[in-house]
């Protein structure tokens, strides 16, 4: 029975490429997928866009193409990838720059676009689009003018043209996570537009492999410690089946873990109601759907069910937001907490006294709460070290770098046993997220692909 | 009835979605999901989290994983890219809600003896 193997090569902006390389060479997939956006990335990359027009996209493309466009020669696989973050043109440009490098020759290079709705607000706007914020219901208007990006999330759709064009690699802007695996399924499968149940499973399957090791092993919050070769673990391969089932796995010799309890954690996260996962291609339902150990480091995954794909799809803006300023100072035992403590109790007297007003002010203790905070309670015993870290919301970068400017004189004229550097670290410009729902046809009337061929 | 922390009889995992964090928890035998059902309730996890969310609860039964979703609102000090906290993207809920103490028959202690031993 024809069966398609697909591999997770990235599970974001910033991932190892050891593993994607490992199933490249011997993981026998038909096709490897990055996942390398996320609410966070789509900042990062807008912020480089700023500081350069050309730039935008993850720029880890170029390392991980000139390792992998050769290897997709030699073994006949395709690469699917939404690292053209905000601006996939020229990712498009750096893929065929490495390719042509590399000498190869009639390589195809897929460029969607479509989903940058940065200069369309207004038009969309007199459509009537609100983009009312969906956490909060505020209008957008009170974010406008700091808006940094605006992306929709777009689906498959457009990942299976470019496929069925021809080309061997397919570069996009904000597709979702899960579009990029779920695409080489409609693609050689042939799923009509309305097999939702199948589109679903081929949504979970590209959710269990879109965080890379999140299914393999990677954060398991079960016997961790079990978990062999961690320093060389393997990235999930998934060999999927014409009606949709299949079996999760990694490839031969990789460090990691593929059972029942380290899958199932992955079918969670980010999960918001299990039985109606969203996305543009399909409303997948994970309720119904039924794990299995089927043998060693082999899941089998079957019975997620689907409905209807939406009338809206999302659309994600990051606006500036103010700046943190940060500083963080340790302290030795005897008396660890306490020295700290009285550090942030002499920190917040001089911001009274110099009468500097912050929107927040947070403090936290690296080694007691820094993680759980308010959760947790005063430690019995006490602590070899605890390091203060110490935060503020600030409108602007000045009053954010200022902050951090009071903490170095603490070594000299504080509590004792203070080591190592102190204290200011580089503010960072906050970004705030605004999501919104826009009609779909709005936005894929837009998206275009174009293929470019490598000639030398 | 013993008192046993979450941490002995479960797995977690939690994701953000902006401000919103989902903590998903894992029961290792269908009766412990039972209890889990009864003892770690919309109300109960609101009230661990003090201090940290301080939005809705939704709570999502998932029988075919024997586990039960907490969607958290307004839990992530406005969201990851704008938080000032130290974990920005609520990677530790999990293991915050791992600290929680429950209720558990006596009659199912003989399962979690197994399992706190790992």
């Amino acid at each position: 029975m024809h069966t398609i193997r697909i591999g997770a090569a990235t599970g974001f902006y910033g991932d190892t490429l050891d593993a994607a390389i490992d199933t490249a060479k011997k993981g026998n997939v038909q096709y490897l997928c990055f996942d390398s956006l996320a609410e966070l990335t789509m900042a990062i990359l807008a912020k480089d866009k700023v500081r350069d027009p050309r730039l935008g996209y993850a720029k880890d493309i170029t390392p991980a193409m000139q390792a992998l466009l050769p290897l997709a020669k030699k073994n006949g696989f395709k690469i699917l990838t939404n690292a053209g973050g905000i601006n996939p043109e020229a990712a498009g440009q750096e893929i065929t720059c490495v390719a042509r490098a590399l000498h190869l020759d009639g390589l195809k290079v897929a460029v969607v676009t479509g989903d940058n709705l940065m200069q369309n607000l207004e038009a969309l706007q007199r459509k009537n689009v609100t983009f009312t914020d969906l956490e909060t219901g505020k209008p957008l208007n009170d974010v406008r003018e700091k808006l940094m990006f605006a992306n929709a999330y777009l689906g498959s759709r457009p990942i299976v043209e470019a496929l069925k064009m021809g080309a061997d690699v397919v570069v996009t802007g904000r597709t979702t996570d899960t579009a990029q695996f779920l695409a080489p399924l409609i693609y050689e499968f042939g799923w009509e537009e309305d097999n939702w149940d199948s589109l679903a499973q081929g949504i979970l399957m590209g959710h269990l492999l879109e965080c890379s090791a999140q299914s393999t092993g990677g954060n398991f919050s079960g016997p961790w410690w079990e978990v062999d070769g961690m320093d060389h673990i393997g990235f999930p391969i998934a060999e999927v089946r014409q009606n949709g089932d299949f079996i999760l796995t990694k490839s031969e010799g990789t460090g990691g873990l593929v059972t029942v309890d380290t899958v199932k954690e992955q079918m969670l996260y980010e999960i918001h109601d299990p039985s109606a996962y969203i996305t543009p291609d399909v409303i997948a339902d994970f309720t119904t759907a039924r794990l299995e150990n089927v043998g060693v480091h082999r899941v089998s995954v079957t019975g997620a069910t689907g409905n209807p794909k939406p009338l809206n799809l999302k659309v994600v803006m990051g606006y500036e937001n103010g700046y943190m300023g940060q500083a963080m100072i340790g302290y030795s035992w005897p008396d660890a907490l306490r020295k700290a403590r009285s550090a942030e109790d002499i920190i917040r007297k001089q911001l009274d006294r110099r009468g500097w007003n912050y929107d927040e002010i947070h403090a936290s203790y690296l080694g007691y709460n820094s993680l759980h905070g308010t959760t947790v309670t005063e430690p019995k015993e006490e602590l070899n070290e605890v390091y203060l870290r110490m935060t503020v919301r600030a409108k602007s970068r000045q009053e954010a770098l200022r902050f951090g400017r009071l903490f170095p004189p603490l070594s000299l004229s504080g509590p004792p046993h203070l080591g190592g550097a102190a204290g200011m670290e580089a503010p960072r410009q906050l970004v705030g997220m605004w999501s919104a729902l826009v009609p779909r046809q709005f936005i894929e009337e837009r998206v275009h692909i174009s293929l470019v061929e490598v000639t030398l | 009835m013993a008192h046993v922390q979450l941490r002995e009889i479960s797995q977690t995992r939690a994701g953000d979605k902006g401000n919103t964090v989902n903590i998903a928890l894992f029961a290792p035998t269908a009766e412990l999901y039972d209890v889990f059902l009864r003892e770690v309730t919309e109300e109960s996890v609101k009230e661990h989290f003090r201090g940290m969310i301080e939005g809705s609860i939704t709570r999502y039964e998932v029988p075919n994983l024997l586990a039960l979703n907490f969607v958290c609102r307004q839990a992530l000090n406005g969201g990851g890219s704008v938080s000032i906290r130290m974990d920005t993207l609520g990677k530790c809920y999990g293991s915050n809600l791992q600290r929680m103490i429950i209720s558990v028959p006596d009659d199912l202690l003989a399962t979690l003896q197994t399992f706190a031993k790992r």
